[in-house]
């Protein structure tokens, strides 16, 4: 049978490749001493860039044209899954008149009405505190976005349909997007090299610090949180609010 | 054992792939997708991991004098997230669109009509 074979073969291939992928493991620094310039790496962005948070330092300001292309990707992707969510929309609308709030349990409804508050608080903590401590846009973002699943789990898909969260959620993120490119623009036009470092640093430990690594992890939380904003309200109109158009 | 989180890097990327040739559901394909890439972070973070090191994030309590963790490897790993994210949300997009053209989720089946 193709399917016996294919298992068969699949099976001698990934063997194969584990066991030289563990064998070349054995050439890699051992576990626990990395290379020197972790701790270089630290220093200096602190130093340098006055920014305590090092992997956002280096996300935004060593990192930062990759970053611009990750998040190019984000915003791509988004707009991809939303033209092949929405493609054949109103070609088959079931005959599916569900109230879907009626049938959510009081418990969630509840839970997630109570909880959408504190969580766009701490999404909005985490975007702008990201250069400070643990955090940053990308996962702030993602917590902001959250928010919008709570009220769906609240029940609110009516409510989620009426204030049509897509054009807003479309407009966050290129707005976003268009705040990372332009803050790129900026270092070209006033020192000469895109992404450059051109505000203030400041002082480390201070929320107006690091330069432009607070400003671009902010247009990051936008970016992601009307992307993936973006996802969840296709996927949800695509499973639940079919019905109701 | 200096090599163990190596292997568990190895051991992930191993059985997504075997989870991605022997799946008979799109969806699953995907998770599977996504547990062979979640290799990566483990490979990722063991290659920048310091015994005993700081999170590289200077505190008041934390001097930049102190010994770090690799802080290079773990905005890469950010990166990794991010990208394994997007691709999930498409193929998952994608597996609705296959779903809904040829009625079914099992890859195999989806070959045989297409011919």
């Amino acid at each position: 049978m193709r399917r016996r074979a294919r298992r068969t073969l699949a099976a001698v291939a990934i063997v194969a490749l584990a066991g030289l992928l563990v064998w070349a493991s054995t050439e890699l620094t051992p576990f626990g001493t990395p290379a020197g310039h972790a701790d270089a790496v630290t220093r200096t962005l602190e130093h340098d860039r006055q920014v305590a948070n090092a992997v956002n330092g280096v996300t935004y300001d060593l990192r930062g044209l990759d970053t611009l292309g990750e998040e190019l990707i984000l915003f791509i992707a988004a707009l991809g899954s939303a033209v092949l969510l929405r493609h054949r929309r109103g070609e088959e609308v079931e005959e599916q008149e569900t109230e879907v709030g009626a049938q959510t349990p009081d418990a969630l409804r509840v839970a997630g009405a109570v909880l959408v508050g504190p969580l766009v608080v701490l999404g909005v903590y985490v975007v702008t505190h990201g250069h400070l401590g643990p955090g940053g846009g990308f996962q702030g973002g993602i917590i902001l976005a959250s928010g919008l699943l709570f009220v769906y789990a609240a029940g609110q898909v009516l409510a989620l349909e009426r204030v049509e969260p897509i054009a807003l959620v479309e407009v966050a993120e290129s707005t976003g997007a268009l705040a990372y490119a332009l803050v790129a623009v900026g270092g070209l036009v006033f020192s000469g090299v895109a992404l450059f470092n051109f505000l203030p640093f400041g002082t480390t430990g201070q929320l107006l610090s690091s330069g432009t690594i607070v400003v671009l992890s902010v247009a990051v939380g936008v970016e992601v949180t009307g992307a993936v904003a973006l996802i969840l309200t296709e996927f949800l109109d695509q499973t639940l609010l079919r019905g109701s158009e | 054992m200096t090599v163990l989180p190596y292997i568990v890097a190895v051991w992930l990327l191993a059985i997504g792939m075997w989870g991605v040739v022997t799946s008979r559901h799109l969806v699953h394909m995907v998770l599977c997708l996504s547990v062979a890439q979640s290799s990566t972070y483990v490979l990722l973070l063991a290659v920048g991991y310091r015994t005993g090191g700081n999170a590289p994030i200077v505190t008041t309590t934390v001097p930049p004098s102190s010994h770090f963790v690799d802080p290079v490897v773990q905005a890469l790993t950010l990166t990794d997230v991010v990208v394994e994210a997007t691709v999930v949300a498409v193929l998952l997009a994608l597996t609705v669109q296959a779903h809904k053209r040829f009625g079914t989720a099992d890859p195999d089946e989806m070959g045989e009509i297409s011919g």
